[in-house]
C-alpha cells in the first residue's frame, strides 16, 4: 500500500479532531462562538438623554450615573430573550451593588411597561429609545445586551444573548470588584 | 395523533433504510440474489415512509396544530398557507427531514433507473444509500425530532422567521438539498466501485449522468440563494461568502472538477483514483457543509440554532462516512495501476489543469471559511475572514481556469491538434478584446485592466463555445446532446462572468437622506422619492416608500419599496425596489426613519447584474442536454 493515498483520510482525521475538540469546548461553556469582542470596550461609553419608560415626562441623562458604576441593559417586551434573562436580572440587581439601567429598545411603551408589570421590575431607572439611535451608539445588534459602565464612564464589559449566572460570574463580577476600586 | 403517526414512520423508514443497506452490501458480499432483488421495494419502503411523515409534518403546519413544538416555534395563525408549508422546511428539524426525503427519493431513482448494471454493483450502490439514510434517521429520531409535543398547546406560534418569507426562499432549500444530497449518490457510486474493485471506464459513465443531475440542482439552488439575498437582505449584494453559502459552494466546485475528471476516466481510463477521490470529496463537502450549518460552530445568518450535542452526533455520522471512505480509497486507490500516455496539449491536460484549479479554489475557500474556527478554538484570537480575502484568492485560480476553458474544449484526446484551430481561437479571442473594449469604453465609459480582462474572458467563451457548436454543425460532424450541452454550459459560464465583472466595476452604491420630493442623480437616473405610507401585510405592518425614476426626464420606472415589522417576532426586514432590465437594474431600499418625513434610502445602480444568475441558469440548462444524450439513455436501456 502506498502511504501517500492515506494522507486524504489522515487529514480528514485531524480536521474531524479539531472539530471534536471545538464542539466540547462549546459544550463546556468555555467557547462561545457568537461572541464578538465589542471594540468599545476599554472606550467611553456614549452620552445619551432618553425619556423614562415609566414617567415619560422626565428626560434622563447618562451623566447623572457619573462618579458611580452602573449596568446597561438592552431589552424589549417583543424580546424571548430577554424574558428568559428577566429573573436572572431580578436576581442580580439585589446582588450586583451597582445600578441596573433598562433601556427599552424600540418598544411599545404599553407592552414594555405591562412586561415590567408582570415579571417584575430589576431596573432602578428604564429608558425609552423609541428610535434606536443610542443603541446604535453602543453598537447593540440584537436583543438582550447587557453593559458595564465604569465610574469614569468607561465599557467595562460587555454580553450579547441572555444574561445567565455564569457569564455574570465570569466576565462582570471580576469586574465590578475591580471598578469600585479604581 | 397525526404527528405520532409521523414519528412512527421516521421509525419504520429507519428500520427499512437499515434493511436497504444489509440487502444491499450483504447481498452484493454474499451473493444471495433474493437479497439484491429485495432492493427496489426496500428503497420504495424508505421512500414511502418518508414520504408519510414529511406529509404528517405539512399536516401539522397546515392545519396550525400548535401542540408540535417544532409547529409553535415556526409558524402562527397569521402566515399565509405558501410559508406554512415552506416553513416545514424553516428550521433544523423539518428541513432534516426534507433532507432525508430527497435523499430517499435519489435512492429511488436509481433502484428504478439501474435495472442494466450488474446486479452486485447496483446492490452496493443502493446499500451505500440505504446506510447514509439510515445514519441521517438515527440522527433525527435521537436528537431532532419535529414530531415532539409541546404541552400545554400553544395558543399560537411564534412565527416562521420573516427573512424565510419569500417565494425564492419557500424554492431554494429544496432544489439546493437535491443537489447537496445528490452528490451522495455519486459517492455510492464510488464506494460501490471500490468495494467490488471494478474501478474502470463502466463505474465513470454510470455515475456520470447522476452528477450532472445533482450538479445542475446545485447550480440553480445556490443562483436562487443569491438571487434572493440581492432583493431579500436589503443590501443588494448577490454574493458574501458567508460560511454557509461556502458550504454550498465547496461542493459546487467539487462536483464541477468531478464531472470533468469523470469524463477523462470514461473516455480514456484515466484519473482513475483522482475521479474516485473527487466524488468522495464532493459528498464529504456537502456533509461538512451539514456539520457547520448544524452543530453551532460557525455564526452565520444562515445557521439554525443549535446544540453542541447534535454536533456530536453529526460529527461522528462525519467521520463514519468520510473516514471509511477515505481508508476505502487508501487501501483500494494504491492497488490501482497508474497508466499514463497523453501529450502535453491535449483535451486530458486541460482537464487536469481543470481540476487543479477548480479544487485549488474549493481548497482556498474551505480554508478562510474554517480558519476563524480553528483561530478561536485554540485561543488566537477572533478574526474573521471576508470578502476581502475570498474576492482575491478566488479570482487566482478562477482567471486562469476561464481562459483555458474556452481553449481546452477544442482540444482532442491523447494529442490534440490545436494548430488547425489555433488561427479561429486567436480570432475569437481578438474579437473577445474589441467588444469587451466597445462594452467598458462605449457603454461604461472606463476601464480597468482587470475589468477588460474580465470581459474579454466572457466574451472569449462565449465566442469559443458559438464556434464549437457552428464548426460542428458547418463541417456536418454529429453534435451530440452532451457534446452541445457542454458548449451551453460553458457559454453560461462565460454569461455569468460578463455579469460579475459588470456588475463589480461599474455598480453605483449610494446611502442618501431623502425628504418627499427630493431627487437623487445616480449614474443617468434621477431618483424622486415621493414619499411613504403605512400599509399592512398578512402578518406584518409595513411602512411603504415610493420611488419615481426617470432617465433624462422620461419615466423610468416607479418602484415601491417597503420596511416591514413583522409582528410576531418584532422583526424588521427590508423589502427592495427593484426595476429589472437587461442592462442595468435599479435598486432602492427603504433605511431609517430620519424623522420630519425624511428617511435614509439605500439606492443603487447595478449594471448587468442579472446576466450572473441568467449565466447560472444557462449552465444548469447545459448540463440537462447533456445529461439526455443518447448515450446515458442507451445505458439504461441496457445497451
Amino acid at each position: 500500500m502506498k502511504w501517500r493515498y492515506s494522507i486524504p483520510a489522515l487529514l480528514f482525521l485531524g480536521l474531524g479532531g479539531i472539530f471534536y475538540f471545538t464542539l466540547t469546548k462549546i459544550g463546556r461553556g468555555t467557547l462561545d462562538v457568537r461572541e464578538i469582542p465589542s471594540p468599545l470596550i476599554g472606550k467611553a461609553a456614549p452620552h445619551f438623554a432618553l425619556p423614562s419608560l415609566l414617567e415619560p415626562s422626565d428626560l434622563i441623562d447618562s451623566n447623572v450615573w457619573r462618579g458611580q458604576s452602573y449596568l446597561l441593559n438592552v431589552w424589549g417586551s417583543w424580546c424571548e430573550g430577554c424574558k428568559e434573562e428577566h429573573s436572572t436580572l431580578i436576581a442580580l440587581a439585589r446582588v450586583a451593588g451597582v445600578p441596573l439601567i433598562g433601556m427599552a429598545w424600540k418598544d411599545d411603551h404599553a407592552s414594555a411597561r405591562a412586561m415590567l408589570t408582570e415579571l417584575g421590575n430589576p431596573y432602578s431607572v428604564v429608558v425609552a429609545d423609541d428610535a434606536g439611535r443610542v443603541a446604535i451608539d453602543f453598537g447593540v445588534y440584537g436583543a438582550p445586551e447587557t453593559f458595564l459602565i465604569s465610574a469614569d464612564g468607561i465599557i467595562l464589559a460587555k454580553h450579547v444573548g441572555v444574561m445567565s449566572d455564569t457569564v455574570w460570574r465570569s466576565t462582570f463580577a471580576p469586574k465590578i470588584t475591580n471598578g469600585a476600586s479604581r | 395523533m397525526i404527528p405520532e403517526l409521523g414519528e412512527y414512520a421516521l421509525i419504520l423508514a429507519f428500520v427499512l433504510a437499515l434493511a436497504q443497506s444489509v440487502f444491499g452490501l450483504g447481498g452484493a458480499h454474499l451473493q444471495h440474489r433474493s437479497w439484491m432483488e429485495a432492493l427496489t421495494p426496500t428503497a420504495m419502503g424508505v421512500w414511502v415512509c418518508m414520504a408519510a411523515s414529511f406529509c404528517c409534518i405539512t399536516y401539522a403546519f397546515v392545519s396550525h396544530d400548535f401542540s408540535v413544538a417544532y409547529v409553535a416555534n415556526n409558524s402562527n395563525l397569521a402566515l399565509p398557507l405558501l410559508y406554512r408549508v415552506a416553513a416545514v422546511w424553516g428550521a433544523h428539524e423539518g428541513s432534516l427531514l426534507l433532507w432525508i426525503l430527497i435523499l430517499a427519493s435519489w435512492a429511488l431513482a436509481v433502484a428504478l433507473c439501474s435495472s442494466t448494471l450488474p446486479a452486485a454493483f447496483r446492490a452496493r450502490v443502493l446499500g451505500v444509500l440505504g446506510l447514509i439514510a439510515a445514519g441521517f434517521l438515527s440522527f433525527t429520531i435521537a436528537t431532532s425530532s419535529p414530531f415532539l409535543r409541546l404541552i400545554p398547546a400553544a395558543l399560537d406560534g411564534a412565527d416562521l422567521n420573516p427573512i424565510l418569507q419569500d417565494p425564492a426562499l419557500a424554492a431554494h432549500p429544496p432544489i439546493l438539498y437535491m443537489g447537496y444530497v445528490g452528490t451522495a449518490v455519486a459517492f455510492a457510486f464510488a464506494v460501490a466501485a471500490m468495494l467490488s474493485g471494478q474501478m474502470d471506464a463502466a463505474w465513470a459513465r454510470w455515475t456520470r449522468p447522476w452528477t450532472v443531475m445533482a450538479w445542475l440542482f446545485l447550480t440553480i439552488g445556490i443562483a436562487l440563494g443569491s438571487w434572493w439575498a440581492y432583493y431579500e437582505l436589503g443590501w443588494g449584494g448577490w454574493w458574501f461568502w458567508d460560511p454557509v453559502e461556502n458550504a454550498s459552494f465547496m461542493p459546487w466546485l467539487t462536483a464541477t472538477a468531478l464531472i470533468h475528471s469523470l469524463a477523462v476516466t470514461e473516455a480514456k481510463g484515466l484519473f482513475k483514483s483522482w475521479t474516485l477521490l473527487l466524488a468522495i470529496f464532493a459528498f464529504s463537502l456537502s456533509l461538512l457543509g451539514t456539520f457547520l450549518v448544524r452543530s453551532g460552530v460557525l455564526v452565520s445568518v444562515h445557521a439554525f440554532a443549535s446544540d453542541p450535542s447534535r454536533g456530536l452526533f453529526i460529527l461522528g455520522l462525519l467521520l463514519f462516512f468520510i473516514v471509511g471512505s477515505l481508508v476505502l480509497y487508501a487501501v483500494r486507490a494504491s492497488a490501482l495501476k497508474t497508466n499514463t500516455g497523453f501529450a502535453l496539449v491535449s483535451r486530458e491536460s486541460f482537464l487536469l489543469l481543470n481540476n487543479a484549479l477548480l479544487v485549488a479554489a474549493a481548497a482556498l475557500i474551505l480554508t478562510g471559511t474554517l480558519w476563524p474556527l480553528f483561530m478561536d478554538a485554540f485561543n488566537l484570537g477572533k478574526i474573521s475572514v471576508g470578502p476581502p480575502y475570498f474576492n482575491l484568492v478566488f479570482l487566482i485560480p478562477t482567471l486562469p481556469l476561464i481562459a483555458l476553458l474556452g481553449v481546452g474544449m477544442h482540444a482532442g484526446w491523447t494529442r490534440a491538434m490545436l494548430s488547425s484551430k489555433r488561427n479561429a481561437l486567436i480570432g475569437i479571442a481578438g474579437g473577445a478584446a474589441l467588444v469587451a473594449a466597445f462594452v467598458a469604453l462605449g457603454c461604461y465609459d472606463s476601464a480597468q485592466l482587470l475589468t477588460i480582462v474580465g470581459f474579454t474572458a466572457g466574451f472569449f467563451v462565449i465566442g469559443s463555445s458559438t464556434w464549437f457548436v457552428l464548426h460542428r454543425l458547418l463541417t456536418k460532424q454529429h453534435l451530440t446532446r452532451a457534446a452541445f450541452g457542454m458548449a451551453l454550459a460553458h457559454a453560461g459560464v462565460g454569461v455569468l462572468v460578463i455579469g460579475v465583472t459588470g456588475v463589480s466595476a461599474y455598480k453605483v452604491e449610494k446611502d442618501l437622506s431623502l425628504a418627499p420630493g427630493e431627487k437623487a442623480q445616480i449614474a443617468d437616473y434621477s431618483f424622486e422619492y415621493m414619499g411613504a405610507r403605512p400599509v399592512a401585510g398578512p402578518n406584518y405592518d409595513a411602512i411603504e416608500g415610493r420611488v419615481v425614476i426617470r432617465k433624462h426626464d422620461m419615466l423610468v420606472d416607479e418602484l415601491t419599496t417597503q420596511k416591514r415589522t413583522f409582528r410576531a417576532q418584532h422583526q424588521p426586514m427590508t423589502q427592495a425596489g427593484i426595476s429589472v432590465g437587461w442592462s442595468r437594474d435599479l435598486f432602492v431600499a427603504l433605511g431609517e426613519d430620519l424623522g420630519a418625513g425624511k428617511w435614509s434610502m439605500r439606492i443603487q445602480y447595478k449594471p448587468l447584474v442579472r446576466f450572473i444568475w441568467l449565466g447560472a441558469l444557462i449552465m444548469a440548462l447545459g448540463g440537462l442536454i447533456a445529461v439526455m444524450d443518447r448515450r446515458y439513455r442507451s445505458v439504461a436501456k441496457g445497451a
